[in-house]
């Protein structure tokens, strides 16, 4: 497998009811070369990949593999001819080891018998290998491990067996900066080797760290592949949106008005005395690690988690909350990190969702008002411009910037003037996040007071009129607009454990 | 791709996609299978056809359907409920002993099985939403649980006798514009729950419960009273089903009529097309199924198919039902279903 593959795919064209993903798209990869993949969502990249990894089939078109044309019909196919895409989520077997984890499928076994001490050393020197020997230890049980851990778990899995082509599809997502860093180090390395490397990223920075040349789709369709060093950010987006968004973060600050939340020493099982004000008509920007307890505030402040001490109050009047209800009743409103799973019903319409929080409202006697539920969301579609071909349409067929606003309608409807967003443009394409960006601004000059948990620095500094910043359950420190940069916000984020990234390798009981 | 191609609203092959939509895909296979089967029986044996065989077909699908039903709003929550079939039996042989106990009380033998089903239901749903049980297991263990109290409290006998009175007589062999009675009675309680699903609040969180119970939970739904609640209506309909088995045979039965009517009840669920990961589903489509199945088994006793072959023939329904809303949801064939 040592020969150098180059992956040409040749007038890929795909469609689907009603859409074509892909319009006669020629895309090639080098090896000993990085290609970043780009594209707004809904461009064709996520149908390009599961077309090069045989979970499609292409209706023309065709793909080679080192000059040889392949045709592949299913991931196993595709793995066999030495082509590996890393999936976004990992899928992991829980209660084994690290070691197992990494050989799932193809354990070192003599007769049937697989010897634990052997697969643990052949682990060890894995991982060693790909550099990832410091932030993962062989004999940990999964199930313990943060997910960024099970995140590099899953791209270690992918690379023991020598892919000649390896496909990253938003594989920092996870990650905090240093495993990043590492996994950086890694790409650079399997590049020297002269593998063909394909980058999927919504990260602009990250495709100027580690691509060599960037390819960009729209609408199905093949825009252009460039040099990396030939481009600015600016230039990609443009390739990507076909129009100009220098300003991307937009935003006029605003006179906060009084107070509207306030923790006080707020300790929960995962957070230690977090005190902090958001006024009206500001946006305060929660910044840190990911694990940095961030979002078990948030489901604290939602009332989802129990508040063990000290006290929230929302406009001076304390609130102890029971149930997300009785904080949605104070006007909070939760946009979940996690839309999927915990935000959307995916199978149920647009105009359902929107309203799925103000139904006792609509109701008299019990039944809901379809007059006024559909005047809801007929408001919401217009006001959040949720491009959609009716409100019946269901939830699953919008694009992730769509299904955002879905949910930011949703506590519009209900009125909602305390609104906590966490990671608000994950999964969200570049236009979809200027204009998700511009709603956020309007809403607090509407008066409502919006706390933003972001994982994404730029976007920190181009909303946040202040900066909060959380580690380990702790906040750090609050940095003005004036005064906040990535550097001040990393170093805060960072502040006690800088090298504790790495796992504390445990004694584990194997099973 | 039919149905995205642009034509103008005019055009009859337009219309016909919108009404396609509008009825419900499901509805419409559901009707042409009734239809094609009724012509395949009738043709057979023209004694399908007689009026008699007819409202005897109406009668027997009265129990399936109001467990269907029933079945239905569970599923579409998510849960399942195969202990339908033994609260039913448990209300059947209350109703009986009571009637006997309370010297010929018709409403107090009806009362009496109708708060017995709350109790069971209400069981149902603390032992799912606080012991921490999946429906299944919780409903497998509660469906024996309950047959044995059934059999404890009738020492496995046939109960009492309503079979003079004639309340029940009205009940069992009545007709109101035509109509029996009992279908009247499946006709309320499934127009009551389609009316509860699709316009009430409560209705709208049980899909959204179904649906991603997170979401619903986020939003302010309170999913444990909504559970509760779920259950609490399977044990009361239950226990109707189990009244009118009572009004049927002139006495409490603690298994006969009811036994194995979860298995109908499911089949009915799926066959109507409800998902059973929950957030879909239509107490119409359930009703077309159950007429579907009592069609079917009626014509297999018409044309003396070996009784045992309709067990076999329900099994394959339910496995047919499922694999086909599985096989449509694009879900990848690999290990075991979530």
């Amino acid at each position: 497998m040592s020969e150098l593959a180059e992956l040409v795919a040749q007038g890929i064209t795909k469609s689907f009811p009603g859409v074509v993903a892909l319009d006669s798209v020629d895309v090639s990869f080098k090896p000993g070369e990085v290609t970043a993949l780009m594209g707004e969502n809904g461009a064709g990249k996520s149908t390009l990949l599961k077309i090069l990894n045989g979970d499609y089939v292409a209706d023309s078109g065709t793909i080679s593999l080192g000059g040889r044309r392949v045709t592949f019909s299913s991931p196993s196919d595709a793995r066999r001819a030495g082509l590996r895409v890393i999936a976004q989520e990992p899928e992991i077997a829980p209660y084994v080891t690290v070691a197992e984890n990494m050989y799932l499928g193809r354990f070192p076994a003599h007769a049937g018998f697989v010897s634990q001490k052997e697969m643990t050393a052949k682990a060890a020197k894995d991982l060693d290998r790909l550099g990832f020997a410091g932030l993962l230890h062989p004999a940990a049980i999964a199930i313990s491990l943060s997910p960024a851990q099970r995140q590099l778990l899953e791209i270690v899995r992918a690379l023991i067996d020598d892919p000649q082509v390896i496909c990253f599809d938003e594989p920092t997502s996870s990650l905090s900066d240093h495993e990043i860093d590492v996994l950086f180090a890694c790409i650079r390395r399997l590049r020297q080797d002269g593998r063909a490397i394909i980058y999927v990223s919504h990260r602009l920075r990250e495709v100027f760290q580690v691509a060599d040349s960037v390819t960009v789709l729209r609408d199905g369709k093949l825009v252009g592949n460039r040099r990396v060093d030939s481009l600015t950010e600016q230039d990609i987006i443009q390739m990507m949106v076909g129009r100009d968004l220098s300003d991307m973060h937009h935003r006029e600050s605003h006179t906060p008005g009084e107070v509207r939340l306030r923790l006080t020493e707020v300790t929960t099982d995962d957070v230690h005395d977090v005190s902090f004000t958001v006024r009206a008509r500001e946006i305060v920007a929660l910044a840190g690690l990911v694990g940095a307890g961030r979002t078990e505030l948030a489901l604290a402040i939602a009332g989802d988690r129990p508040i063990r001490s000290g006290k929230l109050e929302v406009d001076g009047q304390v609130l102890r909350s029971r149930t997300p209800r009785d904080a949605i009743e104070r006007g909070i409103g939760l946009a979940p990190e996690e839309r999927k799973a915990m935000a959307l019903v995916m199978i149920r319409t647009v105009k359902d969702n929107i309203a799925l929080a103000v139904l006792r409202r609509i109701a008299r006697f019990g039944f809901v008002s379809d007059a006024k539920e559909r005047q809801l969301a007929s408001q919401q579609i217009e006001r959040l411009n949720i491009r959609t071909p009716s409100m019946r349409q269901r939830v699953e067929n919008l694009s992730g910037g769509n299904q955002q606003k879905v949910v930011l309608g949703r506590w519009l409807a209900s009125g909602s003037q305390i609104l906590v967003l966490d990671e608000p443009t994950r999964g969200v394409d570049v236009g979809a996040k200027a204009e998700i960006y511009r709603i956020i601004d309007q809403l607090a000059a509407a008066g409502a007071a919006v706390l933003v948990i972001s994982s994404e620095l730029p976007e920190v500094l181009g909303l946040a009129d202040r900066v909060l910043v959380m580690e380990n359950g702790h906040i750090t420190g609050q940095l003005d607009r004036a005064e906040a940069t990535e550097e001040k916000i990393l170093a805060l984020a960072m502040a006690g454990q800088l090298h504790t990234a790495a796992s504390q390798p445990e004694t584990s009981q194997e099973p | 791709m039919p149905q995205l191609t642009k034509q103008p609203a005019s055009s009859k092959t337009g219309q016909f996609m919108a009404l396609v939509r509008r009825l419900g895909l499901e509805n419409i296979s559901l009707v042409l299978a009734i239809t094609v089967l009724a012509l395949a029986i009738g043709s057979q044996n023209s004694a399908f056809f007689r009026p008699s065989n007819i409202a005897a077909i109406g009668s027997y699908i009265v129990i399936m359907g109001l467990l269907a039903v029933v079945e239905t709003v569970v599923i579409i929550m998510g849960g399942i409920d195969i202990s339908v079939g033994s609260v039913a039996g448990l209300a059947s042989v209350l109703t009986g002993m009571v009637y006997a106990a309370a010297w010929g009380n018709w409403w107090l033998s009806m009362l009496v099985p109708l708060l017995a089903g709350v109790a069971c239901g209400l069981f149902n749903g603390i032992v799912v939403v606080f012991g921490r049980i999946t429906p299944l297991i919780a409903t497998l263990a509660t469906l024996s649980g309950f047959k044995g109290l059934a059999q404890l409290v009738s020492n496995g006998r046939a109960q009492g006798y309503t079979g003079a009175d004639p309340v029940y007589i009205f009940l069992a062999r009545g007709k109101i514009l035509f109509i029996p009675t009992l279908v009247w009675v499946l006709i309320i309680v499934a127009a009551a729950i389609h009316i509860m699903l699709r316009y009430t609040r409560l209705g709208r969180d049980i899909y959204a419960v179904g649906g991603n119970d997170t979401a619903a939970r986020l939003s302010g739904v309170n999913i444990n009273r909504r559970i509760l609640f779920v259950f609490v209506l399977a044990g009361v309909v239950s226990a109707i089903a189990g009244i009118l088995i009572t009004a049927r045979t002139g006495s409490g039965q603690p298994v006969s009529g009811s036994q194995g009517m979860e298995m109908l009840a499911v089949t009915g669920g799926a066959l109507g097309g409800a998902a059973l990961r929950g957030g879909k589903g239509s107490v119409i489509s359930t009703i077309f199924a159950v007429i579907l199945l009592g069609v079917l088994l009626n014509g297999m006793t018409l044309l003396g198919v070996n009784p045992f072959w309709q067990n076999v023939a329900q099994g394959a329904l339910l496995i047919a039902a499922v694999v086909i809303q599985q096989l449509s949801s694009g879900e990848r064939r690999v290990g075991l279903p979530k």
